[in-house]
């Protein structure tokens, strides 16, 4: 049954002159984490999966300036300018879109107070790695884009007063998928949180390992835990919040082990694709399947937490864990 | 040839490359066959062509793709888990089940003897024949799976026995009961946990090295290869479905993604390389198996002598540092105080 490590049918047509921030499909994924967590959306329309994650992220509709787009998971044509003041947040059905890195560190932290570290690594092309156009080529174009350096961002900032470390994966970059900078930063990341006695938050929206980085890739789910370990020992105190999609190689390490593990309403959360296991098991999903709220029902996560939520709630338990 | 009686016996597993080696097999038993029934002695003509058959063998393997290394990782005739615990294990007791959900037969854990050392063995398990395949699933675990394994760590850990981990998975079951109990929890909870496993851990990558599900029992003190076996992030399909939509593509992508074992020498992922057999496992498996044993052995001798303190600090440390080959990354600010855990 080697069908199993098939992973065939990547639907959703990728571009490699992707739009600013616009979570897009992504091109890294690993097997399993195959993510193409934009197309669970897709309950509804199970006979096309294919092409209606096509249409939803046609360039039209996801364009910059387009003054309307769908939403993702209800279908439900939305002024852009009304999703962007309700923090990209459905008004019809409270879907809570993947909020690019720079836009989810201004949510959570106090105005003024991010000092981001970290922020000179870059990516490294350590397999010469090569498709249509060289991993090396694809980390300049993503860099110009983005400006950013990587997936990853982190560093130390206040959420109603309380300092914290803060980490975000952020899907627009080479949609959040896990590398080796990823992985050292969120590993720096934590050891700072160790050295200052700071929480560790951390952010997700990612489609797992970076298939460009092969086997180092996989080895950051390693790397990622065994800095979580260390800081386990030493008695800090870590909140994971999943946002949509968060799958493969992040779910199954760091966004998974830290003490509390949060999610945003109707984020995908999963180890495989939901495409790759339709494809495995050759029938539908059911409705709801691996979104934040199943999860919750399967005991998975221990909360949700909607956005408009999400700075209370960390200040609240960064509270709880200064003990009584 | 596929036409050839013998086909069955020998080469197999529709490996392209070991067609010519195949030919001369079946023309090696075909004469074989005729010395005995004709009492004709031939036995020359048959040495020449074994002399053949090993100079073919030879120049097949020493020019390997990473591709048809895959395929030999995946070779229905190499060894699995029920024959090495057959084979090399003095004693074998097996420990089942999670204590919680089920028993996943992918995942065989039990107390294990070889030579005077015990250990505690976590394998992932294929299966020989079709009815064992479909019994575990070949090789693709559940969480129950995972959290047996981790059940039986923990015990180990209890025991001071330390942990011999065989790696060989195509990856994880991407299946809806396998996410409902939380598949990326329980491989995630398996990772954090063996950092802390105050045990020495063993672990050697048998076949296949599929992704986060080899990783979910592959955190290890010495993590050793096959020489064919492979181990990656992703199935070279599953890398071509994505790159190219195309899987006949999936040999530039085992190309692209360093899976061979030399590679992940080269890249500090794996300690070292136990040889095969020429032309494979598969052609003489229990020479195999016997590298195998004895890579085992030695080992578990060496890691006996590290105090678990120790271990653990130098698990983290070979973990933290794996990637940062050429010292680009600033240096982990905690990693000299590994010890004082």
């Amino acid at each position: 049954m080697d069908e199993t490590k098939e992973i065939p049918t990547p639907s959703a047509d990728r571009r490699d002159d992707a739009v600013p921030s616009a979570p897009r499909e992504n091109e890294i994924v690993s097997k399993e984490e195959e993510s193409d967590a934009e197309d669970a959306g897709n309950e509804k329309a199970p006979e096309r999966p294919s092409r209606l994650s096509r249409l939803r992220f046609s360039k039209k509709k996801d364009m910059p300036g387009g003054l309307w787009l769908k939403c993702e998971s209800c279908g439900q044509v939305i002024y852009r300018k009304e999703l962007e003041e309700k923090g990209r947040v459905c008004p019809a059905c409270d879907f809570h879109f993947t909020l690019p890195g720079s836009d989810r560190i201004r949510a959570t932290l106090d105005e003024g107070t991010w000092r981001e570290e970290y922020a000179d690594l870059t990516p490294l092309d350590r397999l010469e790695f090569s498709e249509k156009v060289s991993y090396a080529e694809k980390i300049q174009n993503t860099l110009k884009r983005t400006g950013q350096n990587e997936a990853y961002l982190c560093g130390r900032g206040k959420i109603l007063g309380r300092p914290v470390v803060l980490g975000v994966l952020d899907f627009s970059f080479m949609g959040g998928s896990m590398g080796e900078v990823v992985g050292e930063k969120f590993a720096l990341a934590v050891e700072l949180a160790e050295r200052e006695s700071l929480p560790m938050i951390s952010f997700t929206s990612s489609g797992g390992a970076r298939m460009h980085e092969g086997v180092i890739s996989l080895m950051q789910m390693a790397k990622t835990c065994a800095a979580l370990d260390r800081f386990n020992a030493a008695g800090g105190f870590s909140v994971s919040v999943m946002t949509h999609p968060t799958t493969g190689g992040v779910t199954a390490s760091f966004a998974s082990v830290c003490d509390i593990t949060l999610a945003e309403p109707g984020a995908l959360i999963g180890f495989a694709g939901p495409r790759v296991i339709a494809t495995t098991i050759k029938q539908e999903l059911p409705p709801g399947f691996q979104r934040a709220e199943f999860m919750l029902e399967k005991g998975m996560i221990d909360a949700i937490v909607r956005r408009t939520d999400l700075r209370d709630t960390l200040a609240k338990l960064v509270d709880y864990a200064g003990g009584d | 040839m596929s036409e050839s009686p013998k086909s069955n016996e020998v080469g197999v597993g529709g490996m392209a490359f070991e067609r010519p080696i195949e030919e001369i097999e079946a023309k090696i038993s075909e004469l074989e066959s005729l010395s005995q029934s004709t009492k004709l002695d031939i036995s020359s003509e048959i040495d020449a062509l074994n002399k053949r058959l090993r100079e073919q063998i030879e120049a097949t393997y020493a020019r390997l793709g990473a591709w048809d290394r895959v395929n030999v990782a995946r070779n229905s005739k190499r060894p699995v888990a029920s024959e090495y615990i057959a084979t090399i294990l003095d004693d074998f007791f097996e420990l089942h089940g999670d204590r919680a959900f089920g028993d996943d037969r992918a995942i065989v854990t039990g107390l294990a003897t070889v030579e005077g050392r015990r250990f505690m063995l976590v394998a992932h398990r294929k299966g020989r024949t079709t009815k064992e395949r479909l019994d575990c699933n070949f090789g693709c675990a559940h969480p129950e799976g995972y959290r047996k394994a981790l059940r039986k760590m923990r015990l180990a850990e209890k025991m001071g026995l330390p942990i011999v981990s065989f790696v060989n998975t195509p990856g994880a079951y991407p299946g809806i009961g396998a996410e409902e109990r939380g598949q990326a929890m329980a491989i995630a909870e398996n990772i954090l946990a063996m950092f802390a496993l105050r045990v020495p851990i063993l672990v050697i990558v048998i076949g296949e090295g599929g992704s986060g599900g080899a990783l979910g029992i592959g955190v290890g003190d010495r993590v050793l290869m096959m020489e064919y076996a492979y181990y990656s992030v992703i199935s070279p399909e599953g890398c071509a479905a994505i790159l190219w939509k195309d899987g006949e593509r999936s040999p530039d992508a085992a190309e692209a993604l360093k899976l061979t074992a030399n590679d992940l020498l080269r890249l500090g992922v794996v300690d070292g390389i136990i040889p095969e057999p020429l032309g494979g496992a598969h052609r003489a498996p229990d020479d195999a198996m016997r590298q195998v044993k004895a890579a085992i052995l030695s080992a578990l001798d060496e890691l006996a002598l590290v105090p678990p303190d120790e271990l653990v600090a130098a698990r983290y440390r070979k973990y933290r540092t794996m990637a940062a080959i050429d010292g680009r990354f600033p240096a982990p600010p905690s990693a000299g105080r590994a010890d004082d855990r």
